[in-house]
């Protein structure tokens, strides 16, 4: 149900390993709850990134949701095309949704899960 | 009306046909309502183009009835309850003696000695209380005017949309095309069951409010399915609550907690138009708002929208182009139909132009806006 190349953050963010770098997003169980997703504020290229520290926000029609960093490491590339397309998250969370590309600093935590460990999770914020 | 308490969120009687539908249930001010269904967005823009269904049972009805009526909804209100014909509803502000607003309701007049008052959800008990108050210290004799709560028996479907007279007219031998705007019509039977249907909403679009008094669970059901089975040619969907706050935000349409409460007055407002100083009776608030007409405010609400990137939401500080501190925003979203960031808020007199330069403090950092007229959007007369 959950891509299985990607590890996910219990506060529902996800990376997929791209060599030194590390791809964020949000997963389609948080896009679900957040609704239509009308505007995204990411950081700028450089600016460094702390596991577990927020990143940017992501807001609905209704919410503010901050979004966290499940990796530490460098901003190297942010996803422009959702300054005029925020619903790109909700149609393509894993795809064309992407947020922020990462330098990673160190290794990745050890505390973010498989898919399958995800889907169990998700099913206890039902 | 039928409620079934779930432990403390009360529902409506369409709660089964709400669920069914596939609505994301919420607590809204103790109701167990919607917020949406197939989408904020899509529901918001469906209205616009189409039509969509809208369960607000949660409103209240207070009739007021008796020799006495037209003299206590005269003092209640600021709009002028003798200028309507019977049959005709006015939007008005409820307000206090010192002019800041209890509520803003419609009113419908069945006749000189017979109204209906349709307030806010939050209100209810309040309201209910205030009017009651207020019918004690009547000038008429005692027992000349009936005041009677009828929120709980009357369940309330607002069908809303280019296509809405379309689809309703096929479930009622009345003719629609007959009810003007601001009109009613009781009883109108729907789907064979019976109603009061006014050509009123809050979207900004055409579109009917349909009353069903005494209602319960079967007569519920009956009218929800039958208006979704004749609107499906249309493409009629079941809207939440998150779009109803859209739609009538892009038409500059007053939630009362958020641009219209206790602190605030009509005339701040820009509801003007709803405050007849010449009616001839004294109505509670009526001297402040000569004084704000003659002399003017200290504060207006104005629409904005954004410049920079952002989502101006309630409670966020708005600030003039100097970076001074000039008021707050009361409701602010994305606007999916004209798709724009907008809001509304309270500013100083001099910043009201139309172009007007703003700044919307989003958590901690300015982003600017500009003073736009309102309502935001207009549907095609």
């Amino acid at each position: 149900m959950y891509p299985t190349d990607l590890k996910y953050a219990k506060s529902h963010e996800w990376i997929r390993i791209d060599g030194d770098d590390a791809v964020i997003g949000i997963s389609a169980f948080a896009a679900g709850k957040l609704g239509d997703i009308v505007f995204v504020e990411l950081p700028s290229t450089d600016t460094p990134l702390v596991a577990g520290e927020s990143l940017g926000t992501i807001e609905s029609v209704k919410a503010v949701s901050d979004i966290y960093s499940p990796v530490s490491g460098v901003v190297v590339e942010i996803n422009s095309a959702l300054e005029d397309a925020p619903e790109t998250v909700n149609d393509s969370p894993y795809g064309d949704g992407w947020l922020v590309k990462v330098k990673l600093d160190g290794d990745i935590p050890v505390d973010l899960m498989d898919a399958k460990a995800y889907e169990e999770h998700c099913s206890t914020e039902e | 009306m039928t409620t079934i308490s779930n432990e403390t969120l009360r529902r409506t009687p369409f709660y089964e046909n709400l669920k069914a539908s596939g609505g994301k249930l919420v607590d809204f001010h103790g109701w167990e309502l919607p917020v949406e269904f197939s989408g904020i967005i899509d529901e918001h823009n469906t209205v616009r183009t189409a039509v969509g269904l809208f369960d607000v049972s949660h409103m209240g009805e207070v009739l007021i009835e008796g020799p006495g009526a037209m003299g206590l909804v005269q003092r209640l209100v600021t709009n002028n309850a003798a200028k309507l014909s019977d049959g005709q509803i006015c939007y008005t502000p409820m307000c206090y003696p010192d002019g800041t607003i209890v509520d803003d309701c419609l009113v419908y007049r069945y006749s000189a000695i017979r109204f209906l008052v349709v307030i806010n959800a939050s209100n209810v008990d309040k309201d209910y209380a205030w009017i009651m108050e207020e019918a004690k210290k009547s000038g008429e004799a005692p027992g000349s005017v009936q005041v009677t709560n009828l929120s709980d028996s009357y369940g309330q479907l607002a069908i809303q949309g280019p296509a809405a007279e379309r689809v309703l007219a096929t479930l009622t031998r009345t003719d629609l095309s007959s009810i003007a705007y601001y009109h009613f019509v009781d009883p109108v039977e729907v789907a064979g069951v019976s109603t009061l249907v006014s050509r009123t909403g809050y979207t900004g679009e055409d579109g009917f409010e349909i009353y069903v008094p005494d209602i319960d669970s079967a007569k519920a059901g009956k009218v929800w399915n039958a208006v979704m089975e004749a609107g499906r040619p249309h493409g009629i969907k079941p809207i939440g609550l998150g779009a109803r706050d859209t739609l009538r935000l892009e038409a500059r349409l007053m939630l009362y907690g958020n641009d219209i409460d206790e602190t605030t007055t009509p005339i701040e407002a820009g509801l003007s138009w709803t405050v007849k100083l010449k009616k001839g009776v004294e109505f509670n608030g009526m001297a402040r708002m000569a004084e704000q007409k003659a002399s003017g405010v200290a504060r207006r609400l104005v629409g904005f929208e954004m410049v920079g990137k952002g989502v101006p939401r309630h409670g966020y500080p708005l600030a003039a182009a100097d970076g001074s501190p000039v008021g707050q925003v009361t409701s602010g979203s994305f606007a999916p139909f004209i798709k724009k960031y907008i809001g509304l808020g309270y500013v100083k007199p001099e910043l009201t132009e139309v172009g007007t330069p703003l700044f919307v403090e989003i958590r901690g950092r300015k982003v600017e806006a500009r003073v736009v007229p309102t309502p935001f959007y207009s549907r095609e007369k």
